[in-house]
């Protein structure tokens, strides 16, 4: 990589932990209830919805009470999408006349969206109206996201409060975390967007002549050009912001429409981790020790630089079978080199390596280039970074949440290790908290695991796989390691706009978020009900680098433990094949 | 029970009124400023010739294969190149997926190959070796940029294609392209289309 | 027949090794194999290759039968070698119960007839012989709580009790070891006895306060048979760990078969992987070692209890104490000598320091109190005053009474007295002498500095003050240092004033103290420590300690304390040593660090087992992956059948370390941590490797693949 790409990476990193501590100032006096200068404005609007919910902003739930919330406005949500979908062809905004979406494809793309995954079987322009995009898609970028920042803030509030019943009231986060944080971000970076041309329209596609007629395999000249419009900066903003990552277009977020230059681009890429990361700053400031927060955040940088580096160095090394054609891949200024295929021009291996291991480790999962194109150790970060639960950022509030539980984990070894029962931020890690935690971390390496096992020997799984041999099996296990951490990227060589997995990644992206989120709800309503221990001399201090270290390990650990085996059988042995 | 009807209005009020503010009010507000502030871009910043005429998106790539013309990346959308939407093919961008070690890749029958003597037969007194980016395939297909690289590979053949000098040549090349945003960010690269409009404008 | 001090004991005893053998083949049963989910699917695995196997010799085999049998074997002794650490651990302390259930022998009982018999008053000179008239002789397993019994020297005590009357010395070696018999008499906090010990001398009458049983030496006896043994909340969160981490590993091995077969498709050469391959390789990822261990380090935590001659009367007892953050101990005895000493000699004017010791030395050669001898010996230290004879002197000795409160010497003349500034004060003034103020002031500094003053005087003339202070216990300073740097506070409870606690706790380097102490002010401490979230712990031995040691999270009672104490406390220190706190809390943390370190251990071993067997399982299918082979193992069979060795055999070498426990060092959590992490977090990650490297050498030295 040139000194430009390393300077281009550093750079990335420097503004994003720059604004971690402001945003997440700001996010932790939204949930904390305090003025935070929109709410004059949007105060008697917040004020107006807690009436028509019909709730108190003041009435706390039980862990119960907030989960069923929880559940009950995903569900709803879920069937929205699904019967928007469905009936879309007899709705209006719908220039067009696309028709209904397949009951299988409307299933997966429900359950993806209201899970946060976003995971796309079908192609945007060629599938959805600008109502489903609208009313379905947009709006569960901004709902499902809203649920796991409302999760996690409910999990703060049990680590952070002593002998309570209540971890707060779900309507509220919710409603705070859309009006206050989600809105607000959407609405600035979708304008810099367009200004960078991304498209924002309801007028139907233009259609130019081309400047060189083509031939199609038929032999028919083609002439023209079809260019789909739509209101894509609005959903783009919130698409990255809320850890989404569905693409508007098919390619996502390759197409120029969608991230039209390397400012764009910028900008796209902090609108992936910038949630996720001051998410880290507000937990420390609300649990009253903002170390706690920049300990968790270094592990995850710490994780996420180590395998930037690794796919950076893969993806510039480029394909030496390419390489052995007489093809000149060696990166200068004048060429980005490296491995080119799958990724765009304007953003070369640098921003495109970037992004791949950005878009993985939040749950964001769209793609400013094709992960099925890259060399087997590139693809390999980001299916790795999926596999570790999605905790290195990982999606808003669902990366933190997730990552507080292997913090318990760290915690729980470590306590054992110092010869005290273990204690996080002064609450006692008991049986009952092994208990959820472990499903919590279980339940996604099941999914991913079972769900690959069954597919890679049934006709279903196995009809659609694009390329041969270790690939084929790396994008079947890349697309349930997507699914089963809810993240929704995709190795886009399989197929999966078909029955078998339309269900079967539906099945799991669902139980992998809702079983996940019940949990964490639990061991938060376990939380708050404890007292709290005053740390002393003896209690493991978890912001130290030691403790950095161990959580790290145990996140390597345990990602590394569940998946090498079959990650030797992908990845590992096509790279050895790949150098043979 | 009681705890589950009760969080029923709650719900349903909340999910209604939120996709009102999600999906309704914020997509028309951003299009409203989007469409005063910014109407090029937020219309696809097309390219609109001396005559009003249509020719395409600034930001969307065509297809050339013929030498008087510039190439660009490959694309294998169908089912033409450089589709970016087909209704009735219900096709749009795309990229080709294909593994590293995929023998339609890199295989003699490879799509690498095959660009590697499209481009060799088109200029065979250039032996240079080519710039990746000139045989691989974009991530969406419709990539509107070479590197500067791939377009000085290019320059001899056009110039001679259109019997022009190289220099007159590359110094379109130089007026098409674009460095790194504030000298910074991205990569270096040329935009095609506008280069080869350029080129026929001549 | 006293007990066996456990330190003599060594790791392997030879009778022990005999009978965990045995033992570990009983414990074959797959009832008692369902209990540890993680070498229940080992146990499993074994049939099931040993199944393979057998279909093998029928010429079915998926792989050649040889190397089926060997990992078969091979995982029959994996769960043998964890059957043995947990038999280990048992038959110590099974061997340890054996001796006490010497002392439990049926004995004769002397039971009164009359309950509520009383010698109240009766002066007679035999009050016994009027009790040896009630008697009727029973069995002591006839006996129930509530019983009255004469027990006369000579006698074995029948079962649990209180002293209703009367004074004896009695031997309680065989539950102690400790061979000085003990006074035990009603009243007070020495009234309770144990069953199985014995009155050397006098007699007492007892009341029985337990059914045969429920005796403290047969909870004893449960205890560390382990026959009573629960699970620790701790052990408990930490099996659910391990066993969701069991899961994982058996779906990551279980999944592996249809990425094989798919895996040969793709690559269109090669075999699935066999299903011994798989057990191989779940055995090896499954935490083995600390699944197999776990049950031993906690048995063996408990045992490390008793050889410390503490009882815990549950294991969550002893866990909870390594989660100590506050020691409340009391001043007498624990912190400082039972006994104040004298420390200074403090002229008055116009006396030399000199003559005021040999004063001070004279009045109190003849007084034996504790007090006294520590002025003689100041004064041999000081200025080398000899140890005199009194009789020898010719000298009158005045011994202390309640009326005068003084003490001292007659001697040519001289008429030395000693004693409380007032009892002096007024005796010089008896003599037409006046107490000088400089000496009041001295008294009064003495006081406030929690020194004890005595006046010396001459007739009428007042020599000077000795001071007397509490002396703080060699190497108490230190201790606390120790418990400050583990987390804990230590509380020093007096009944003193203020002022003299101050000076001792600062002294003695306590981080608090609690003055003037009543048990109620006691339990309202223990209890606003608990509200804040912390853990206590305290020792007692009196009745009015009940209440506070049923309060406290960790409350060790004497065992020379009541019954009452006893009963409050989940602990019992046989040695009655109030220190013993300090050990309580440390073999509690040690136990939860053997079990935190081999889990990280049995972890990190996992990263060299796949380096071993993943190159192994796909060989036939993608050769490529030989070059993971970093080990340059000779084989697949040989590094499937190294690692899966290697796995067996850590459990044996580790069986000493869960026995004896990881050391534990008072040094703060985070030095603790990065220490542990280094040793058995990085060293298993790098152990394996050499392991599994030599195991592959010696196989194929010998041919044996």
């Amino acid at each position: 990589m040139t000194a430009n790409g390393y300077l281009q990476l550093g750079l990335f990193l420097v503004v994003l932990l720059a604004l971690v501590k402001p945003l997440g100032w700001y996010m932790a006096r939204v949930y904390q209830g305090q003025p935070v200068g929109l709410d004059r404005a949007l105060g008697p609007l917040e004020r107006l919805m807690y009436r028509l919910f019909g709730t108190r902003p003041d009435e706390e739930m039980n862990w119960k009470s907030y989960t069923v919330a929880v559940l009950l406005f995903n569900a709803l949500g879920l069937l929205a999408v699904y019967g928007l979908q469905r009936l879309q062809g007899a709705l209006p905004l719908n220039p067009q006349g696309l028709g209904a979406v397949t009951p299988d494809s409307s299933f997966n793309t429900a359950i993806s969206f209201a899970t946060n995954t976003n995971w796309q079987g079908y192609g945007g322009e060629t599938t959805m109206s600008y109502l489903t995009q609208m009313l379905a898609l947009n709006a569960q970028n901004f709902l499902s996201a809203a649920t796991g920042m409302a999760v996690l803030v409910a999990l703060i509030r049990g680590l952070s409060r002593r002998s309570a019943s209540t971890i707060g009231n779900f309507w509220v986060d919710m409603t705070r975390s859309t009006l206050y944080i989600l809105l607000p971000l959407a609405l600035l970076l979708a304008l810099l967007l367009v200004s960078q041309g991304v498209v924002q329209s309801f007028s139907p596609a233009h259609t130019v002549p081309l400047v060189q007629a083509t031939a199609d395999a038929d032999g028919n000249q083609v002439t023209e050009q079809v260019l789909p419009l739509g209101p894509a900066a609005s959903q783009i903003a919130i698409k990255q912001l809320g850890t989404n990552g569905g693409g508007f277009f098919n390619v996502n977020s390759a197409h120029p429409f969608e991230n039209p230059t390397p400012l764009s681009n910028f900008l796209e890429l902090l609108a992936i981790l910038l949630i996720p990361a001051a998410l880290c700053y507000t937990f420390g400031k609300m649990v009253g020790d903002t170390r706690q927060g920049w300990a968790v955040l270094a592990a995850m940088t710490v994780v996420f630089v180590a395998l930037l580096g690794v796919v950076a160095w893969a993806e510039q090394a480029g394909n030496p079978r390419i390489a052995a054609l007489g093809v000149d891949t060696v990166a200068s200024d004048l060429q980005p080199g490296g491995n080119m295929e799958g990724k765009e021009t304007r953003f070369g291996i640098t921003n495109s390596v970037l992004w791949a291991a950005a878009t993985t480790a939040a749950s964001n999962g769209s793609v400013n280039s094709m992960h099925g194109s890259y060399t087997p150790l590139g693809g390999f970060v980001p299916m790795f970074l999926m596999q570790m639960g999605e905790v290195i950022f990982g999606g808003v509030g669902s990366g933190l949440y997730g990552m507080l539980i292997f913090a318990i984990i760290a915690v729980f070894i470590a306590g054992l290790m110092v010869g005290r029962t273990p204690e996080y931020l002064g609450k006692k890690i008991e049986a009952y908290e092994m208990k959820m935690a472990s499903l919590i971390i279980l339940i996604p390496c099941a999914l991913v695991l079972v769900g690959t096992a069954i597919a890679v020997v049934s006709p279903g799984g196995t009809a659609t796989i694009f390329n041969t041999g270790a690939r084929g099996f790396s994008e079947v296990l890349y697309a349930f390691t997507s699914a089963g951490n809810n993240n929704g990227s995709a190795f886009a060589g399989l197929g999966a706009n078909n029955i078998f997995y339309n269900i079967m990644l539906g099945i799991a992206m669902f139980f992998s978020r809702y079983w996940i989120i019940i949990a964490t709800l639990a061991i938060a309503g376990s939380l708050a009900s404890k007292k709290l221990v005053p740390a002393g001399p003896g209690t493991l201090p978890t912001h130290t680098p030691l403790f950095v270290v161990l959580l790290i390990g145990v996140v390597l650990l345990v990602g590394a433990l569940t998946f090498i085996p079959a990650l030797a059988l992908g990845p590992f042995v096509e790279q050895l094949q790949l150098l043979q | 029970m009681q705890f589950v009807t009760k969080q029923l209005r709650p719900a349903i009020v909340a999910l209604l009124l939120l996709t009102l503010l999600t999906s309704v009010v914020y997509p028309l507000v951003v299009t409203g400023v989007a469409q005063v502030a910014f109407p090029a871009q937020a219309n696809g910043s097309l390219i609109v010739d001396s005559q009003g005429q249509l020719r395409g998106s600034a930001l969307i790539g065509q297809h050339f294969d013929q030498p008087q013309y510039f190439w660009g990346r490959l694309s294998v959308t169908g089912p033409v190149p450089y589709t970016a939407f087909n209704a009735d093919a219900a096709t749009g961008s795309s990229g080709s997926n294909l593994g590293p070690i995929n023998d339609a890749l890199v295989g003699p029958e490879g799509t690498v190959q095959a660009r590697i003597t499209a481009l060799r037969e088109a200029d065979p007194a250039n032996t240079a070796p080519i710039p990746v980016d000139l045989v691989t395939a974009s991530a969406s297909g419709l990539d509107p940029h070479i590197s500067p690289a791939a377009a000085e590979y290019q320059v001899a053949r056009v110039a001679q294609a259109r019997g022009l000098s190289v220099e007159q040549v590359r110094q379109l090349v130089a007026q098409h392209t674009a460095g790194r945003a504030l000298g910074l960010f991205g990569e270096p690269r040329v935009n095609v289309l506008e280069l080869n409009l350029a080129l026929d404008g001549r | 027949m006293t007990l066996q001090k456990a330190q003599s004991r060594p790791l392997f005893e030879p009778q022990i090794v005999q009978r965990a053998v045995l033992d570990s083949f009983k414990k074959l049963d797959p009832r008692v194999q369902v209990r540890n989910p993680v070498m229940f699917v080992v146990f499993v695995g074994a049939i099931l290759t040993t199944g393979l196997w057998l279909q093998a010799l029928l010429g079915q085999g998926e792989a050649p039968a040889s190397f089926i049998f060997a990992i078969a074997v091979w995982l029959w002794f994996t769960v043998l070698f964890a059957n043995f650490a947990e038999a280990m651990a048992e038959g110590r302390g099974k061997a340890q119960a054996d001796t006490l259930k010497k002392a439990r022998r049926d004995i004769k009982a002397k039971r009164l007839a009359n309950r509520d018999l009383r010698l109240n008053g009766d002066t007679s000179t035999s009050p016994i012989s009027k009790l040896q008239s009630q008697i009727t002789s029973i069995s002591s397993s006839d006996l129930r709580k509530g019983d009255v019994v004469l027990v006369e020297a000579g006698d074995f005590i029948p079962m649990d009790g209180e002293v209703l009357e009367g004074v004896a010395s009695v031997d309680e070696s065989a539950i102690t070891g400790e061979s000085a018999p003990v006074i035990r008499e009603s009243g007070g906090d020495r009234s309770a006895v144990t069953g199985g010990t014995r009155v050397l001398s006098d007699w007492l009458v007892i009341r029985i306060t337990a059914n045969p049983g429920e005796t403290f030496l047969d909870r004893m006896i449960s205890m560390v048979e382990g026959a009573k043994r629960q699970k620790t909340p701790n052990e408990i969160a930490l099996n659910i760990l391990l066993a969701g981490l069991t899961i994982i590993f058996l779906l990551a091995t279980v999944t592996l078969l249809p990425f094989s077969i798919y895996s040969v498709n793709a690559a269109g050469q090669g075999t699935p992987i066999t299903v011994t391959v798989l057990v191989a390789l779940l055995v090896c990822l499954i935490p083995t070692t600390i699944g197999g261990l776990l049950s031993a380090i906690g048995i063996a935590g408990m045992d490390r209890m008793i050889q410390a001659n503490v009882i815990a009367m549950s294991g969550r007892a002893v866990e909870a104490a390594g989660d100590v953050d506050v020691l409340l101990l009391d001043k007498t005895g624990t912190i400082t000598l039972g006994n104040r000493q004298a420390t200074a000699f403090i002229p008055a004017n116009g006396v030399s320091e000199a003559n005021l010791a040999d004063a001070a030395q004279l009045s109190s050669l003849a007084d034996e109190t504790p007090e006294g001898r520590s002025i003689v010996v100041l004064a041999k230290e000081k200025y080398n005053i000899r140890e005199r004879d009194i009789h020898g002197l010719g000298a009158e000795f005045v011994p202390f009474t309640a009326q005068t409160r003084m003490s001292g010497v007659n001697l040519n003349g001289q008429q030395i007295r000693k004693g409380a500034a007032e009892s002096i004060d007024a005796y010089v003034k008896q003599q037409g002498g006046t107490f000088p103020t400089e000496v009041r002031t001295v008294v009064e500094n003495i006081a406030r500095q929690g020194g004890t003053p005595l006046v010396v005087a001459d007739c009428s003339k007042v020599l000077g003050v000795v001071q007397l202070k509490d002396i703080v216990k060699g190497g108490m300073k230190e201790r606390f240092a120790e418990l400050r740097r583990m987390g804990i506070k230590t509380v020093m409870i007096t009944g003193d004033n203020p002022l003299t606690a101050a000076a001792i706790a600062a002294e003695a380097g306590v981080d608090d103290f609690l003055a003037q102490a009543t048990p109620e002010a006691k339990l309202k401490l223990i209890r606003e420590y608990q509200q804040g979230g912390r853990l206590v712990a305290m020792t007692g031995d009196g009745t009015n300690d009940a209440p506070a040691l049923a309060q406290a999270d960790v409350a060790v009672a004497m065992n020379s304390g009541t019954q009452a104490a006893k009963e409050a406390g989940n602990m019992v220190d046989l040695d009655s040593n109030p220190t013993k706190l300090i050990e309580v809390v440390e073999i509690g943390k040690q136990l939860l660090i053997t079990r935190g370190s081999l889990t990280t251990f049995s972890i990190s071993n996992d990263i060299a087992k796949y380096f071993a067997i993943i190159p192994a399982a796909f060989a036939s299918t993608y050769p490529q992956l030989n070059q993971l082979n970093v080990m340059g193992l000779t084989s697949p069979e040989s590094a499937i059948a190294s690692a899966v060795i290697f796995n067996a055999l850590v459990i044996i070498v580790l069986i000493p370390l869960a026995l004896r426990g990881v050391r534990y060092r008072a040094v703060g959590a985070a030095a603790l941590l990065q220490r542990n992490l280094l040793i058995y977090g990085l060293g298993g990650l790098i152990v394996p490797f050499i392991g599994i490297k030599l195991i592959d050498v010696l196989l194929t030295l010998f041919g044996l693949v």
